[in-house]
């Protein structure tokens, strides 16, 4: 059982995602270890990319901001290296970085290095299951989880396809579009757990993931896990437009995860019933 | 048949919610497209031909022939409706979203041709269309974004960035992942995940479907070189597919060498689009090809005077035919180009696309690869870009160019 599988084993686990570099190195490193402290099981850490086709405004302002300040795949390590936590971190890039690591083209180099500097699994939002094998074969050797996203859109033949690809989790795109937060839970949700039900691997629901109430609304509807990511970019980016210190910027992260946090574990006990104490 | 490979370049490299919709797509074009069915492709050729003002001339341009001591002819696709062989793969693309029962366009444009053409074609066929256009680009082609606007497209303004196609390639392609279930992305060049490099080939082959049978009964020999400028390569697959089989025929694609070959890595700028010159294997917008990007895998902001070619990436199946030693890529610089458009408008009554005029620019700077017999694709008209060139000629002093201050003819002003 990986690391990964372990943080979803015991009750709903709350993921995450942070742009590392964002707005600057020392901040970020704050930022996430502020994460861990409220609660996180799983962390992805976003290497930023400069064309993130699959993100909203909000995520691609904090890539912006993180390659402005001068992150690279290699700082990326760096930082994984110096990170002070304790739960598995996962690197969500796009597929060109990966590629284009090492002195040949192809994903081992990459893998390699990140399996070294303590990640220990993969989201790559442009690369579906049909391109997938090369990085698929490298994350195997080194021990390391691929996880893939479906989306509201994926039926069919295509969910066999992710089936047998995906491990760790599989992230659950709740509603069509691009990453941000979002006011209204979408029923998308519901029809994608569904699909999902059969699975034997935990179903993280993500995209539009903003309130304790949502966490508490999806973990109740089936979901294994959330995964948060513009509501937790948009603190950095009001505490970094208004020029607050990091550490009460961190103070905000660390309360909103816990928020997160609490809210799935409430959705997840009125959905399980307390065993009865006899 | 088709592949979504072409070599190792190619191949579909989205996201998620996108696959469907491309699943979708690949269907629609084998069945429409390679197999005609319900005459889709009848009824194509029929609007291309009443609508689009096709087939069009191969003009033997009698002062080029004389200076460069060849056989020089002109295929002449800024005389297709909108004034660009772009008109060819946007009326192909409504068309086949019309037969899909999408209900709804979206675009991307640089220069503004392939949006104005998208336009026009949905506009034709009562599609609602929106584009989507960097504000750099915006304010280098304001004429298009009028042209647009007339046909009754939405313009969007695109930000981010540096405000050009790359930019405008990712905001559509995020419109395209939130209504993917009834809206079709018009991609404007052989780019893109597949189909849509084979599917915007096939729908551009037309250009040397024809040149190829007009050069034979004209000049009664296939030439020894055709010559296209290169952005992301769809008038230059469309003026080399039918000749591809004919080694004997020099296919040279002209990219844009805007001030400079060399790159400043540091910046992440590359002072050019030469990406078939000097760029290097990656991925991007849905493929995998050669790509203007720093050693880290970083997407390079590229150049050119032209923002019709000003583009980081390029087909993978031009990729794939320059790697194979079949197509030749070269470039010619910002200034090369500018002269090239100056000395056509005045030597051949005929102002082309500053896109065009890189492949002019190519052809002036080397008389010597033409061979007796040669085909220039003229891709565009060159109305759209008179204020880029007003602009970037006054920074220049250009032995070509007229010289706007001083009217010889009378008063002046």
């Amino acid at each position: 059982m990986s690391r990964i599988d372990e943080a979803f084993a015991d009750g709903p686990a709350f993921v995450p995602y942070l742009a590392v570099g964002d707005p600057d190195y020392e901040s970020s490193k704050a930022y996430v270890e502020a994460l861990a402290r409220g609660g996180a099981d799983v962390i992805e850490l976003g290497l930023p990319f400069s064309e993130p086709v699959a993100e909203g405004p909000t995520i691609q302002g904090a890539v912006t901001r993180a390659l402005d300040a001068g992150m690279t795949p290699e700082k990326f390590f760096e930082f994984v290296e110096e990170l002070d936590v304790d739960v598995p971190l996962v690197c969500m890039t796009y597929y060109n970085l990966i590629y284009q690591f090492g002195d040949n083209p192809g994903p081992r180099p990459f893998v390699e290095r990140a399996a070294a500097a303590g990640i220990e699994g993969f989201v790559v939002p442009d690369l579906p299951a049909e391109e997938a094998d090369p990085l698929r074969e490298a994350c195997d050797d080194l021990g390391l989880d691929l996880v893939f996203i479906v989306a509201p859109t994926t039926e069919g033949e295509r969910l066999q396809r992710i089936m047998d690809q995906v491990s760790g989790y599989v992230y659950v795109q709740a509603r069509l579009g691009v990453t941000g937060a979002r006011d209204d839970v979408s029923d998308q949700t519901d029809e994608a757990l569904a699909r999902l039900e059969e699975w034997g691997v935990p179903k993280a629901v993500g995209f539009g993931i903003k309130t304790g109430e949502h966490a508490e609304r999806i973990v109740e509807g089936g979901a294994d896990g959330i995964i948060v990511g513009s509501a937790l970019v948009d603190i950095v980016a009001e505490g970094h437009g208004e020029g607050r210190p990091a550490e009460d910027v961190a103070a905000d992260l660390e309360a909103k995860a816990r928020e997160l946090k609490e809210g799935a574990e409430s959705g997840y006990a009125q959905r399980v019933p307390e065993p009865e104490h006899t | 048949m088709s592949t979504s490979k072409f070599g190792e370049y190619g191949g579909q490299y989205v996201p998620e919610a996108l696959m469907p919709a491309i699943e979708e797509l690949e269907d629609a074009y084998e069945r429409y497209v390679l197999d005609n069915e319900d005459g889709f492709m009848d009824e194509f050729r029929r609007r291309l031909r009443d609508f689009g003002g096709r087939p069009t001339p191969l003009q033997h341009a009698e002062q080029l022939s004389e200076r460069y001591d060849a056989e020089v002819y002109l295929k002449r696709e800024d005389l297709v409706h909108g004034g660009a062989h772009k008109l060819n793969n946007a009326l192909g693309q409504v068309l086949l979203a019309k037969y899909m029962g999408k209900d709804r366009i979206v675009a991307e444009t640089g220069a503004g041709q392939h949006g104005t053409a998208t336009a026009m074609a949905a506009a034709h066929l009562g599609m609602p269309c929106e584009i989507y256009m960097g504000e750099r680009d915006i304010n280098r082609q304001r004429p298009n974004v009028f042209r647009m606007r007339l046909n009754g497209a939405e313009v969007n303004t695109v930000t981010v960035g540096r405000g050009t196609l790359k930019e405008a390639i990712n905001e559509t392609m995020r419109d395209w992942a939130t209504n993917v279930e009834d809206t079709h992305y018009v991609i404007g060049s052989i780019v893109g995940p597949h189909p849509f490099p084979v599917m915007v080939r096939d729908f551009q082959s037309v250009i040397s479907e024809e040149a190829r049978e007009q050069i034979r009964e004209r000049a009664g020999r296939l030439p020894d070189s055709v010559l296209a400028c290169a952005g992301g390569g769809s008038n230059t697959m469309g003026a080399f597919h039918e000749f591809v089989g004919d080694e004997e025929v020099d296919l040279y694609a002209v990219e844009a060498g805007g001030s400079s070959l060399e790159v400043d890595e540091k910046e992440g700028v590359a002072p050019n689009s030469a990406s078939l010159s000097t760029g290097d294997e990656g991925v991007l917008h849905g493929a995998r090809t050669k790509l203007l990007q720093d050693s880290d895998g970083q997407i390079m902001e590229s150049h050119s005077v032209s923002s019709g070619l000003d583009y980081a990436g390029v087909g993978p199946e031009l990729a794939h035919l320059v790697d194979e030693g079949r197509v030749t890529p070269v470039n010619v610089d910002d200034e090369g180009a500018l002269e090239a458009f100056h000395r056509l408008s005045q030597e051949e009554g005929i102002i082309p696309a500053l896109e065009t005029a890189h492949a002019f620019g190519f052809a002036h700077e080397n008389p010597e690869k033409l061979g007796d017999v040669t085909v220039i694709n003229v891709s565009g008209r060159g109305d759209k870009d008179l204020e880029s060139v007003i602009e970037e000629s006054a920074k220049r002093d250009l032995e070509a160019a007229p010289d706007m201050d001083v009217f010889e003819g009378g008063a002046g002003l």
